[in-house]
Formats: structure tokens, C-alpha cells, sequence
């Protein structure tokens, strides 16, 4: 479709885009990124004939750009610029009108019935149709953008450059815009080449992407290669980190502000729990990086208030999550700021322990009863109602833990307890079998994220070593205290 | 829509219409309207002169009258047509043919004409206005051939500027030239203020051919001015030839302003106002806009010249003063109530 070999040239003396060769099938959407002052306005400038090139060539569908006429190229490529000027007041109608003069032939250029359908469903499609007798600068900003979307739409183009297309744009616009850009790739093969300042935009819509750095191309890749870490942070300068987005298989970016130094820094230990007949609280003076799995706040996130709520045995679940957030607001605690956690066991018998090793501290915080002890290894053989949780353990963190070592804090945590059970000759009472658990244990790992780096959290690792005893030993400790009451 | 232009033809028309027979009937002698219709047929169908007819208002009509106001008529439609074209190129509604630079060229010709008494063989009296068109189409070139010095790409911005320079140059050689005539100088000075008196026939012939090569121009790309009115890249995405569209505009416009300077002198603000007002009754559509304004420009002069002949009778005022009076004050109102959305 498009072949783009060994590009140079620029405004005037200097060269502002290098060697720059790329191709292009029919149907991709192709993203331009890089940083400003990379060339990437300049580059789209050259495809369109705006602007003459030095050396190089492009071909488009086998031919030379520069062998094309304006109405040939028009008939072909269209494009969608940054900033339009509207000076006189021209009617959305009469506005994407133009878009047909490519197609229009003879001295005359009569309008024919074909030009009308088209410039009705191009101000369809982009949702232009229902002002269409409005004028163009009465219009917000995102109308503009989709009336000259419109126009661009009814040249009938085989390929569409965009400029920034989701510049000015509300969220709901560039949404709006760039899923019906990637509907027409799919659909009717349209061929899209688009600058993004978005990276995650980028990322999220694109096929693949070219990464310009000083008028080269750094890379031509699909999104996933070209947004790593290493490379956009040297290319843009910037401290960045990726992530996968959480719905679709896109990698994202995510900007790392200067940590303020004056943010206060916080020590999570027993000083700072707060217990009462209805809940056990841990306030943090600073958000917590946290995995769990409790009521409210789950999954992962930054909290600062970690609750463990008494809850009576017979505890209606229909609506938990509902009610537990009224039943923080009630007590004073922000939801959006709050994990939140259920347990029917008695909260006289926690169990807790701080324990500091070399440059980093765990702070341990369990509470347990056995009532619903399960081996979960015989699962199967159970058939459970949603009863508030029995074993809740809480693992603070006073230090910078990788992704890794929360999931490995997880595991480790997780095997302590079970070795407790063991140990305790907890009885699964349906099987008949040493309990691993009960059946609705909850579980929170929460980090400060400063001092030392933890990668992993696993056995063999300091820090694992330290999770696992104080895990083993608090919950062991919660499960004694907790049969104390029960035989009593 | 439709309807809406018909109705905007239909009412030019009638404009154009009424605004002649009023300029033909009314005068130191006035000619009953029904006579000068009689007139005008008998003489286009070769029908006999009628009795019933005074022979003094045949010689009135056909020989002094008809002919300035058609004269008139073509400098108004020129100027107003021209300045249309300019404001859609430059994208500027304040624009018109002498922010280019082309009424001062031709004025330069016409003023070198008559300083140096110049004379081209076998053009006799033709010898000022085909100097005024050649001189205007030079600066329209050197303006161009200038800004494309600056930039390649000859944004108009730059042409705008170049105008300006041409313009302020050109117009301190005219001063220059008017200290230094003598007995010339009532003259130079009478045609510099502009006017459509004493021409006659001849003038009308010398015009008309520039006046029909330029409008079928500029008729001819209308749709490129609507989409140039969009930007310059805007216009090229859609396909339009930008370089050679604007050269034939630039070229059209400086042929109609050039022969019209020529005839008639410097006669501003019609080439502002008549296609701005235009612009606001039937809208900014250049395939509409363009032959608007040649019936309105035509009408408004036709209308001016009546007034600059009648107010202080028996003298006569230059048209280039009542078309200021009028012009200036309504552009004045015009530029009070631009919406701000509208780029200058």
C-alpha cells in the first residue's frame, strides 16, 4: 500500500527527518510516536506532498507520490490536521461537501446523487449529521475535529493520516473517534496512519508502532516491543514505568513523579493498631501498596486504612460489599482509602507480631478460628454457604516490594498457615483429614514501597524467611487463644 | 437552500436592473424610465427611432449617459469581484485588491503615463489603461516573485506583507512624481481621486474584455476558494492544485483591478465592502459569492456615480469620496460586529 524508503529532507538546510523507511499493508493502523521535536508532524507533512523531501522515496500503491496530482493523491490519502482554519462561516454541510472536489469532473462539477450519499453517511458515521446545517465555528472543539473528520471521510480514502486526531478531545471523544478509526481497518480495510502524543492511546489502538527519535526510526514494531521501559525512558527522557492494561492485552505507561522527599515517612508496627469489641484498625500515615482480598479494596491498590470487622456468625453475605462501606463511613473511615475485612471471630483473640531484620520490618497481624476448617486438597467434598472469614492474616511490609514479591509474600504467608494447621492437628471435621485453612480465609500484603528493594519474597529470600516464621507463629498463636475460648 | 440562492440571483438582479435605469433617468435632464427602455431596445434590435421621442434623450442615453453607467457598472462588479476573490485566498474578510499592491502598480503606470506624457504608438488614448493593466500585472508578479524570495512555499502571510511593502514604495514614487509635475498636476491629482466622468465608449470597450477574462477566471474556481478559504494544506488534502489555483486567482484579480484602476482611478472600499456584505446576506459559498457580488459591486458604483453627480449639481464630486463616505462607516459596522470566532 505504502513504502516509504530511505526519507530525508526537512525545511530548509538541515534535515529534519533521516533515513526513515517504513511500509504499511492495507487495513493496519499505524501509530507515529515520539517525542516532540522528533519529526513526526514533518514526516506526515511529506506523505501528503506538503512538504517537498531531499532524497528517498515514497511509493504509494506502486507509484510515486510525487508522480500523483493533487486530485489523484486527494482520490487515495486523506488527512485529518492538528488545527484547521474556519475564517468564514461555511455550514458542517458545505464543509464536508468539499471533501468530494477530488471526485467531482468537468468545468461545471455538478453534484451528482453519489456525492450527496456519500457526504450523508460520512456526516453519519461521525455523528456530524444531526447539525448539519449548523455553522462550523459554533461548533466545541471535538464537533469540529469529527466535521473535518467528515470531510476527510467523504475524499473516499484509501488511507487516513491523522495529526494528533485526539488533541482538544474529552475522554469520551477520543474514545468515540479512535474506535471508530480502528472499526474502519477492520471493516472496510481502510489503511490509518496517526501521530499520537498518547502513548497509552497509542498502545491500546495501534497494530504497531514507529518510534521516532530525532528524525530516525528508533524502532517499527508492534506496541508491546516498542513501549518497554528501557527504550521510551531514554527516548523520552523521563522516568516511566509499563504495565499491562487491565482489561485488554495492551501494555500501558504510567509516569513516576520525583518522590517529594518531605513526604513523611512512616513505620507500620503495633504503635499504630487500634483495637475495640467491633473491629481492629491499622491507620498508615502514608498509602500502602497492597494485594488482598478482602470485602472492600481489594485486588490492587494504595490504602491507608486497614480494618478487621466483627461480624456475627450468622452474618447475612447477600450485600456485604454495600454494607461494609456503610459501615466504614459510619465509623469514620474513607472507603476508597480502606481495605476492609470480616471475621465472626472473637477479636480479643488476635494475635500480632513485629519483627525487624537488617534493613527492612514485617509487621504480622492474624486472627483465626477454626470453625470451618477445610482441607483444601478435599475442597470437593464441601459444599460452602459464604460465611464471614475465619483466618484473616495481615502482613505489613516495611519496605519496597516488586510485584513479584507480593505475589511470592502470598504464597509464603499462605504455606506458614498451613504448616500452623498442621501443626495444631487442625481436623477438616468432613473429611476427616489435617485442615490446610477454612474456608473463607482472607489475606492482605501491604508495603511501604520505601527503603530496601525486595524482588521476590519467596522462602529461600530474607524476607520470605521472616513472613513465613512470624505468619507461622501468629496464626498458631491466634488458633490456640481462639480454642482457649471455645473449650472454656 | 435552494430556493434561498435563486432568491438571492433574482434580487441582484433586480438591483442591478433598477440601480442602471435610475443612473440613465436622472440627471440635469431627467429621461422618463419608459424612454430609456424604448431607447436601449431600438437601438439592440435596429428598430426605428420613435417620434414620440425627444432625439435629445437618445443622444443623452446612448452617448453620455448609458455609457458611464455601464462603465460604472464594470468597475464596481471588477473591484467587488476581485476583492471576493482576494478575502477567500488569503482567508482575510479584510482584505481586497490593494492590500496586494495592485491598484498602487497600476496607479503607477497611469501617473507615468501622464507625467511623462507617454504615448504607444497607434493606442492614442488607449495608452494610459493598457499601461495601468501592464504595470499592474508587473507589481502583481514582482510582488509574487518577492515573496517567494522570502519563502518557497509563499504562505499568504508573506504576500500580505510583500503587498504592503509595494504598496508603501509605489505610493511614495507617485507622491514623488505629483512634487515634481507642473501644469500636470490637476489632472494627476482629479485622477487619482477616481472617476467615471467624460469616458465614454472607448472606456467601456477597453474594459469590458479584462472585465470578461477575469470573472470567467475566477468563476472558474470557486470551489478551489471555498477550499483554500480552509488553509492552504487544508485545500491541497482535497485536492486541489493549490500553486496553480492561486496564481490564476492572483492573475484574474490583478487583470480586473488593474483595468478598472485604469479607467476610473483609485476607487476604494468597494472591493471590501461589497463582498463582505454579500458575504453576510447569501453566505461565504465562492461559487455564489463571486457572481453576487459582480451584481452588487455593479449596482453600488452605478448607485455611487449617481450620487457623486447629482448631490452638488451642476458640480460633480469623485466617486472615490462618496464611496468612502458610504463604505468606511458600514466597515467600520461591519468590523464592530465580527463575532470574535471570525480570524481576521
Amino acid at each position: 500500500m505504502l513504502n516509504v524508503h530511505k526519507l530525508t529532507g526537512g525545511y530548509s538546510s538541515a534535515a529534519i527527518i533521516k533515513d526513515v523507511s517504513f511500509e504499511l499493508e492495507k487495513g493496519e493502523l499505524l501509530g507515529i510516536i515520539g517525542p516532540n521535536g522528533s519529526g513526526k508532524t514533518t514526516l506526515i507533512k511529506m506523505l501528503t506532498g506538503i512538504l517537498p523531501y531531499e532524497s528517498g522515496e515514497i511509493v504509494l500503491k506502486g507509484k510515486c507520490v510525487k508522480d500523483y496530482t493533487a486530485k489523484e493523491l486527494a482520490k487515495i490519502l486523506a488527512v485529518l490536521p492538528q488545527h484547521s482554519f474556519h475564517s468564514f462561516s461555511y455550514t458542517v454541510k458545505e464543509t464536508v461537501s468539499l471533501g468530494r472536489y477530488a471526485h467531482q469532473k468537468g468545468w461545471f462539477q455538478s453534484w451528482s446523487e453519489r456525492d450527496e450519499s456519500i457526504v450523508n453517511e460520512a456526516m453519519d458515521q461521525t455523528g456530524v449529521i444531526s447539525f448539519a446545517d449548523h455553522y462550523v465555528h459554533e461548533l466545541s472543539g471535538g464537533e469540529r475535529q469529527r466535521v473535518y473528520l467528515a470531510q476527510a471521510l467523504a475524499q473516499e480514502p484509501e488511507i487516513l493520516l491523522l495529526d494528533e486526531p485526539t488533541n482538544h478531545l474529552d475522554l469520551s471523544f477520543q474514545k468515540e473517534l479512535l474506535d471508530l478509526l480502528r472499526g474502519w481497518t477492520r471493516e472496510r480495510n481502510l489503511t490509518v496512519i496517526s501521530i499520537f502524543h498518547d502513548l497509552n492511546l497509542a498502545g491500546l489502538y495501534c497494530d504497531r508502532l514507529l518510534l521516532l527519535e530525532s528524525g530516525e526510526v528508533q524502532i517499527d514494531h508492534l506496541p508491546n516491543e516498542v513501549l518497554k521501559e528501557d527504550r521510551i525512558r531514554k527516548v523520552y527522557r523521563t522516568d516511566i514505568q509499563k504495565q499491562p492494561h487491565p482489561i485488554v492485552p495492551a501494555p500501558q505507561i504510567v509516569l513516576l513523579p520525583d518522590h517529594a522527599s518531605d513526604e513523611p515517612s512512616a513505620f507500620i508496627n503495633e504503635d499504630l493498631l487500634e483495637q475495640s469489641d467491633q473491629h481492629i484498625v491499622l491507620k498508615s500515615p502514608i498509602p500502602l501498596r497492597t494485594m488482598s482480598s478482602g470485602v472492600v479494596g481489594s485486588g490492587t491498590g494504595w490504602y491507608q486504612v486497614f480494618v478487621n470487622r466483627h461480624v456475627s456468625k450468622d452474618y447475612n453475605c447477600d450485600d456485604h460489599k454495600q454494607e461494609m462501606t456503610a459501615y466504614l463511613k459510619k465509623n469514620g473511615f474513607e472507603p476508597s482509602d480502606a481495605v476492609g475485612m470480616m471475621t465472626a471471630v472473637v477479636l480479643d483473640d488476635v494475635s500480632f507480631k513485629y519483627v525487624e531484620q537488617g534493613d527492612f520490618s514485617v509487621f504480622v497481624v492474624v486472627t483465626a478460628g477454626v470453625g470451618n476448617a477445610v482441607d483444601a486438597s478435599k475442597g470437593t467434598e464441601h459444599c460452602f454457604h459464604p460465611l464471614p472469614g475465619t483466618i484473616n492474616t495481615w502482613v505489613f511490609v516495611n519496605g519496597d516490594l516488586a510485584e513479584e514479591a507480593f505475589i511470592q509474600s502470598i504464597m509464603t504467608a499462605t504455606e506458614a498457615k498451613a504448616k500452623a494447621m498442621l501443626d495444631l492437628k487442625i481436623i477438616d471435621p468432613v473429611t476427616g483429614t489435617i485442615a490446610t485453612g477454612t474456608s473463607t480465609d482472607s489475606i492482605l500484603i501491604a508495603a511501604s514501597q520505601r527503603g530496601q528493594r525486595h524482588d521476590f519474597a519467596g522462602t529461600i529470600t530474607p524476607l520470605g524467611k521472616v513472613i513465613g516464621q512470624t505468619v507461622y507463629s501468629c496464626t498458631a498463636e491466634a488458633v490456640r487463644k481462639s480454642r482457649k475460648r471455645v473449650k472454656k | 437552500m435552494k430556493t434561498r440562492k435563486i432568491l438571492a440571483y433574482i434580487l441582484g438582479m433586480c438591483f442591478l436592473i433598477s440601480s442602471i435605469l435610475l443612473g440613465i433617468s436622472i440627471g440635469t435632464v431627467s429621461v422618463p424610465v419608459w424612454d430609456i427602455v424604448y431607447i436601449i431596445s431600438a437601438k439592440l434590435f435596429g428598430l426605428p427611432p420613435s417620434d414620440s421621442i425627444n432625439p435629445m434623450y437618445v443622444n443623452i442615453v446612448m452617448n453620455i449617459r448609458l455609457p458611464r453607467v455601464l462603465l460604472a457598472g464594470l468597475v464596481g462588479a471588477s473591484l467587488a469581484i476581485a476583492g471576493a476573490a482576494f478575502q477567500g485566498l488569503l482567508r482575510n474578510p479584510l482584505a481586497d485588491p490593494y492590500t496586494l499592491g495592485v491598484s498602487s502598480g497600476a496607479s503607477v503606470g497611469a501617473v507615468i503615463t501622464l507625467f511623462f506624457g507617454l504615448s504607444i504608438p497607434f493606442a492614442g488614448s488607449f495608452t494610459l489603461p493598457i499601461l495601468s493593466v501592464l504595470f499592474s500585472l508587473i507589481t502583481i508578479f514582482l510582488v509574487l516573485l518577492f515573496a517567494r524570495k522570502v519563502e518557497r512555499s509563499m504562505k499568504v502571510e508573506t504576500i500580505i506583507l510583500t503587498g504592503i511593502i509595494f504598496s508603501s514604495f509605489l505610493g511614495a514614487i507617485i507622491s514623488l512624481m505629483i512634487a515634481l509635475t507642473g501644469e500636470e498636476l490637476r489632472m494627476i491629482i482629479s485622477w487619482l481621486l477616481g472617476s467615471v466622468s467624460m469616458r465614454g465608449w472607448p472606456y467601456v470597450q477597453i474594459i469590458l474584455p479584462f472585465f470578461i477574462a477575469g470573472s470567467v477566471l475566477l468563476l472558474l474556481n470557486g470551489r478551489e476558494l471555498n477550499a483554500m478559504s480552509f488553509g492552504e494544506e487544508r485545500a491541497k488534502h482535497i485536492g486541489v492544485d493549490v500553486q496553480k489555483r492561486k496564481m490564476l486567482v492572483l492573475i484574474a484579480g490583478s487583470i480586473l483591478t488593474g483595468s478598472a484602476v485604469a479607467v476610473s482611478g483609485t476607487i476604494g472600499f468597494v472591493g471590501l465592502v461589497i463582498p463582505h456584505l454579500t458575504r453576510l446576506l447569501w453566505g461565504p459559498d465562492h461559487r455564489h459569492l463571486l457572481p453576487l457580488s459582480i451584481l452588487t459591486g455593479g449596482s453600488f458604483l452605478i448607485l455611487a456615480d449617481l450620487a457623486a453627480r447629482t448631490i452638488i449639481t451642476p458640480g460633480e464630486l469623485p466617486i472615490g469620496v462618496i464611496t468612502a463616505i458610504i463604505g468606511a462607516p458600514v466597515f467600520a459596522v461591519i468590523l464592530l460586529n465580527r463575532r470574535p470566532e471570525r480570524r481576521g
